[in-house]
C-alpha cells in the first residue's frame, strides 16, 4: 500500500519542486529573498477559479465555474470543480487541480473506510477536520488547496472552508478563488437564510456569472449542486454565454 | 511592474481578400486578471482607406494613435491627398524606431486599400521591424492562438463576406483561449465601395 511521497534527493526538496514547477516558462519573475515567486509554470494548473457555497433553509448550495488556466492560457473550459466525496458530502476545487483532486479523493477513501468500520455516518465536522489535518501535515511543502466541504449530517447542513495552511472555518457562506471577491459582492448583497430552492440556485449562478465576467481566470460553464437531507443533487450545467445572452452560443460555420 | 505588453491585454487581426481587407480587434481592457472595461477598441481609422490596429499597453496605444493622427492630418493638409497605406506603414515604422532605446510597449498592424483597389496589410514589432505578408497579420496577447486558426482557415482571394466570416471565426477561436483578450470585438470590412463596421458578439467570460 501507498506509504508516503518520495521526496527529491536535494537539500531543500520544497525549493526544488518550486523551481521545476515555476521557472521553466516564467524566467521574467525573479526570486525574492532567494524564494522562487509563484508564476504560471508548466506543472501547476487551475490557479484561477471562482467557487461559492452557502447554507440556507433547505440545505447547502454549491456553485462553481469550470475554467482552468496555465498563466494566460486557458487550458480548459470544462473542468469539474465539485468533487463528490460521499452521497452526503461534497468538496470544491480551487488552487492546484492535482492537489485538490488527490487530497479530496483521499479524504473520500478515509471517510468511507471509517463509516464501514464504525457503521455510523461521518459528520461534516469530522470529514473537514480529517482534510485539514492531512493538509496541515504537509504545510509549507507547496500544496495549493482552497476547498469548501459541504454536507448534511444528523445535526443538519454544514459548510466548512479548508485550505493548505491547515485552516478550517465553519460559516453560513464562503467563496474561494481568484474571482471570490466578485462573487462575494453579489452573495453578501442577496443572501438570506430563508431563500427558496429556486432563488438559491439563481443566486449561486448569478454570483458565479458576475465573477466570470470580471475575472479573466474564471469562466466556461456554471455547475450547481444542492445538498439536502436526501443527499446532493446536481442542477443543469449552464454556459456563461447563455447566462449572459439568454441564448446558445452559435457555432460559427 | 509586470510585463507591459500583457498588462492590459488585447488582440488584433487583419486578413487580405480579393480586392478587400478586414481588420478586427477585441474590446477588453484589463489590469492583469481583472477586466476593467469591455469597450476599449484598438482599431483606428486614419483615413477612409487606411486602418490601424494597436495591441499592447493601453496608454501607449492611445499616445501612439494621437502621435500618428497628427502626422497623418499634417500630410493631408500639406499634400491635399490621403496617405496611402504603404506610406502610413513606413510612417509607423520610423515613429517606432525613433524610440529604439525606450520603445512604445505596443505592436501595430496596418490594413488598407491602394488606389487600384489592391489590399495592403503589414505588421511590426514594437521598434518598427515590418513584415508585409500576403495572407494575414496578428498582434497582441492572443496572437499565438489566433495564428494557428488563421493558418488553417485562410484562403487566397476570398470575397468580402466570406473574408469577414473567416476572420471573425479565427479571432474568436484564438481569443477564447486567451485569458487577456475577448469580451467583445469590432471589425472593419474595407472594400473599394466603402467601409463597413461590425460589432462582434462574443463570450463575456
Amino acid at each position: 500500500m501507498f506509504k508516503s511521497f518520495v521526496l527529491p534527493g536535494k537539500e531543500h526538496p520544497v525549493k526544488f519542486d518550486e523551481e521545476i514547477a515555476y521557472t521553466e516558462t516564467s524566467k521574467d519573475t525573479p526570486p525574492v529573498d532567494g524564494l522562487v515567486q509563484p508564476a504560471p509554470g508548466r506543472l501547476h494548473r487551475l490557479h484561477g477559479t471562482t467557487t461559492l457555497g452557502f447554507v440556507f433553509q433547505h440545505g447547502v448550495l454549491i456553485a462553481v465555474d469550470s475554467r482552468s488556466t496555465m498563466g494566460q492560457y486557458i487550458s480548459s473550459q470544462t473542468v469539474k470543480k465539485v468533487i463528490e466525496i460521499t452521497p452526503r458530502l461534497l468538496g470544491t476545487m480551487a488552487g492546484g487541480a492535482a492537489d485538490c483532486d488527490y487530497w479530496e479523493r483521499r479524504l473520500a477513501r478515509r471517510v468511507r473506510l471509517r463509516e464501514l468500520e464504525s457503521k455510523e455516518e461521518v459528520t461534516v465536522a469530522a470529514a473537514s477536520r480529517m482534510l485539514a489535518n492531512m493538509l496541515y501535515y504537509y504545510k509549507g511543502m507547496g500544496l495549493s488547496v482552497g476547498t469548501m466541504v459541504a454536507g448534511f449530517d444528523a445535526s443538519g447542513p454544514h459548510l466548512y472552508y479548508v485550505d493548505n495552511d491547515g485552516v478550517r472555518y465553519h460559516n453560513d457562506r464562503f467563496s474561494v478563488g481568484s474571482g471570490s471577491t466578485y462573487a462575494y459582492a453579489i452573495l453578501d448583497q442577496e443572501y438570506r437564510y430563508d431563500l427558496s430552492v429556486e432563488e438559491a440556485v439563481t443566486l449561486g449562478r448569478r454570483a458565479i456569472y458576475h465573477a466570470t465576467h470580471r475575472d479573466a481566470m474564471s469562466g466556461g460553464f456554471i455547475n450547481v449542486y444542492l445538498m439536502t437531507e436526501d443527499g446532493w443533487q446536481r442542477y443543469p450545467t449552464k454556459d456563461c454565454y447563455v447566462e449572459h445572452y439568454g441564448e446558445e452560443e452559435p457555432f460559427l460555420e | 511592474m509586470s510585463n507591459p505588453f500583457t498588462l492590459n491585454g488585447g488582440t488584433v487581426l487583419s486578413m487580405k481578400g480579393k480586392n478587400c481587407v478586414v481588420i478586427l480587434c477585441d474590446t477588453r481592457l484589463g489590469s492583469q486578471y481583472e477586466t476593467v472595461s469591455t469597450s476599449f477598441p484598438k482599431i483606428f481609422k486614419m483615413n477612409p482607406r487606411v486602418f490601424f490596429g494597436l495591441a499592447g499597453l493601453a496608454s501607449d496605444v492611445i499616445t501612439l494613435h494621437h502621435k500618428l493622427r497628427f502626422h497623418v492630418n499634417l500630410f493631408q493638409l500639406k499634400q491635399e491627398r490621403s496617405m496611402p497605406p504603404h506610406v502610413f506603414s513606413k510612417l509607423v515604422s520610423t515613429t517606432l524606431y525613433e524610440k529604439r532605446f525606450g520603445s512604445f510597449f505596443a505592436q501595430p498592424i496596418i490594413a488598407g486599400l491602394h488606389d487600384d483597389g489592391s489590399p495592403f496589410i503589414s505588421s511590426m514589432d514594437s521598434i518598427g521591424a515590418t513584415t508585409e505578408p500576403e495572407d494575414f497579420v496578428v498582434a497582441g496577447t492572443g496572437a499565438d492562438y489566433v495564428t494557428g486558426a488563421c493558418e488553417k482557415y485562410w484562403e487566397k482571394d476570398m470575397e468580402p463576406r466570406q473574408l469577414l466570416k473567416v476572420a471573425d471565426k479565427c479571432l474568436q477561436a484564438g481569443v477564447n483561449r486567451d485569458a487577456f483578450s475577448g469580451w467583445g470585438g469590432v471589425a472593419y470590412l474595407i472594400t473599394p465601395e466603402g467601409v463597413e463596421k461590425f460589432d462582434l458578439k462574443m463570450r463575456q467570460d
